[in-house]
């Protein structure tokens, strides 16, 4: 009984522990900032990275996920003789939903797992120990300019995705089932805002981002330099990066559309 | 700077890592121009010593002083400053694979300069050339040797005109030929450019061969120091089994256990 | 050589991804639509607007001519005021028009129809409308329908 509840007492600790110095290897990044004002190149470089390697996944999956939409939707919408606002559930449902969401999880699988192989392999064969003793901070050379990059690169991703799905709608709904053409597109026109729907969804992108590079980041900075440790930090860092995704969205969702 | 002819100055170190005392009250000094030798069986914390110095772990207590000032109580600037003057060659080297031979040379000049191209080229070359690897300059890093990744790691600790390199294990894992390469390379650069070396090693014979003075730690403390011909004619058992290499003696070939034969026959028991 | 690789493949990205948030804004949502908020605002009041949101359309002869910008409770008249925001372009609404709340469709959302009147004067911002028809609510239709079929026998 007494191991069990010190066992506990560990975990919870651990825990703690663990938060307090994520929190601090944030506050890091933050600090690693604004070096990078003069020196965009590094970003550029993680931009391809992080961003230009994952564009074909997101827009090949993005173009399914719009034709399932338009398939579902379809089916659904045509026994009440709705199926002319097809266009718009698509729409919304990918700009407010899946375009962040899905681009988010894919984001987290592809970038996310290889930036945590990329810094835990760097610690492991002491690049980042070498760096420090070449007098450069790891920080503010390797991990801010990923960190960036991450951050600028799923919101493109994901509208993008949201775009591309509303093709693969418009192409399964008109071209397909026959809806017509122009109740598709002046529906959506009609119905989607800009600010409310668009923006929004850009928002909850930019939050994901910056979660999801965060937590990859972390991952392999704190994993033991071992090809054992590295390997489990990427694990988690898919696993823990896709439950951020799916809390947090529920949690922007109520604040933005809940009322 | 009241005494010149060291470079650093380690006072009554202490260091522990979780429950376990690395070093429990080191004192060493490492002489100017020289090459001084650290050596000690595995997990003695050489490499922990190495990372104290340049200040990449903070001690318990005790102060190591490098150049007249404490490592540990300098602010991060002037910290990041004396760290340009020190090279390390770490055991992998260390090198970013990102970059090929040529950049990971020139990454200090990058990085703490705004020396044009022109000005870069030459020096990384003559650095490259030192090390025998200026035809290598296009290479990846994943495409070199074991021994060929310290030599170029060994280029790129140069090219900021240290005043010391600290190696850390440079002989392990090397054929003979590349041993031999990296043992001249050390002892010539060391005399060539004014350097002070410190070299944390277990392969005694090499590392003597080129030492001017050598410690030998164990279990936290300093056991013996001295040249090496001092060590080599010392009296201590200790210090005869580690240079010797013996399987037995006062470092006991069995780990810690029961009696052997009452060991076997609870075993039989059960 | 490869750096300029680099540097195009990110600017190729960060073109396609405008090219996308071009298309969300101006095809995809009504960012052209109503623009910011322009225009000049009139208030109906209503006995019941039944599920009209805000943001819901105005339409006159079925041409959308503005949206609803905000509803509250008048606690003054006990009914619902409702303000509309029409585009600049259609001034021209004579003072006796009427707005009527209608649904789309049997289960589709409601919006406001605007019906012009005959006046010489024309409304001008901040105006009320003074004629309107509130909201059919399905249970009070089926309800009059019962009683009528009660009585009538």
């Amino acid at each position: 009984m007494s191991t069990y509840l010190q066992n506990l007492g560990h975990s919870v600790l651990d825990f703690f522990e663990r938060l307090g110095r994520g929190h601090l290897f944030l506050w890091q990044l933050l600090l690693g900032l604004p070096l990078l004002l003069r020196r965009f190149s590094l970003v550029i470089q993680q931009l391809h990275s992080v961003g230009v390697l994952t564009l074909l996944i997101t827009l090949v999956a993005g173009l399914f996920v719009g034709m399932v939409l338009g398939l579902q939707g379809y089916n659904t919408l045509v026994d009440f003789g709705a199926e002319e606002s097809l266009g718009v559930m698509v729409a919304l449902t990918l700009v407010r939903e899946l375009g962040p969401v899905v681009a988010g999880l894919l984001f987290a699988g592809r970038a996310g797992s290889a930036l945590t192989a990329e810094i835990g392999l760097m610690k492991a064969t002491e690049q980042l120990s070498g760096l420090e003793m070449m007098a450069v901070d790891p920080f503010k050379r390797i991990l801010a300019p990923r960190f960036l990059a991450g951050f600028i690169a799923l919101p493109l991703l994901a509208l993008m995705f949201s775009a591309i799905g509303v093709m693969g709608g418009y192409l399964v709904g008109v071209q397909l089932l026959g809806i017509d053409e122009g109740a598709f597109w002046s529906q959506m026109h009609a119905k989607v805002d800009f600010v409310e729907d668009v923006l929004n969804g850009v928002i909850k992108s930019v939050v994901f981002g910056l979660v999801i590079t965060w937590i990859a980041l972390f991952e392999g900075y704190d994993a033991m330099p071992t090809s054992e440790g590295v390997s489990r930090a990427t694990t988690r860092t898919v696993v823990h990066a896709s439950l951020a995704i799916l809390g947090l969205d529920f949690v922007l969702t109520a604040l933005m559309f809940g009322s | 700077m009241e005494n010149n002819a060291n470079l650093i100055k380690i006072r009554g170190l202490h260091f522990s890592r979780g429950e376990r005392k690395i070093f429990d009250g080191v004192n060493m000094d490492i002489p100017r121009g020289k090459v001084t030798a650290i050596m000690g069986p595995s997990g003695t914390g050489k490499t922990t010593l190495l990372k104290l110095i340049g200040a990449q772990l903070q001690p318990d207590q005790g102060s190591l002083v490098v150049d007249g000032q404490d490592v540990h109580r300098i602010p991060k600037k002037s910290l990041y400053q004396l760290r340009q003057k020190m090279g390390m060659l770490f055991q992998s080297g260390a090198l970013l694979t990102d970059l090929n031979v040529y950049e990971n040379v020139a990454f200090p000049l990058r990085e703490h300069t705004q020396l044009p191209e022109s000005l870069i080229r030459p020096l990384v070359l003559t650095r490259l050339h030192s090390v025998g690897l200026r035809g290598a300059r296009d290479l990846m890093t994943s495409a070199l040797s074991g021994g060929m990744a310290r030599r170029v790691a060994l280029a790129r600790a140069l090219i900021m005109d240290p005043m010391m390199i600290m190696y850390d294990e440079p002989f392990t894992g090397q054929d003979p030929i590349s041993m031999g390469v990296l043992v001249e390379l050390i002892r010539t650069v060391n005399d060539a450019l004014n350097l002070t070396s410190i070299i944390v090693s277990h392969d005694v014979p090499e590392t003597l061969s080129i030492a001017d003075y050598a410690y030998v730690i164990s279990n936290g403390k300093v056991v013996a120091h001295g040249s090496p011909q001092q060590l080599w004619q010392s009296e201590s058992e200790w210090v005869k089994q580690f240079l010797d290499g013996r399987a037995d003696g006062p470092v006991p070939f069995h780990y810690p256990a029961a009696d052997y034969q009452q060991d076997l026959l609870a075993t039989a028991k059960v | 050589m490869a750096k300029r690789n680099v540097e195009i493949m990110v600017g190729l990205f960060v073109a396609l991804a405008l090219a996308a948030l071009f298309m969300l804004a101006m095809k995809v949502s009504n960012l052209s639509g109503l623009q910011g908020v322009q225009g000049y605002h009139l208030t109906a009041n209503f006995d019941n607007i039944g599920g009209l949101k805000v943001r819901a359309p105005v339409t006159a002869s079925g041409v959308l001519v503005g949206r609803v910008s905000a509803i509250r409770y008048d606690t003054q008249q006990f009914q619902a005021e409702v303000t509309l925001l029409i585009e600049p372009q259609y001034a021209q609404f004579p003072e006796d028009s009427s707005a009527s709340i209608f649904t789309a469709g049997l289960l589709g959302e409601q919006y406001i129809g605007l019906e012009p009147g005959a006046e010489e004067v024309v409304l001008r911002e901040g105006d009320e409308l003074q004629v309107t028809q509130s909201a059919m609510v399905l249970e009070e239709l089926i309800g009059k329908f019962l009683f009528d079929k009660a009585s009538g026998e």
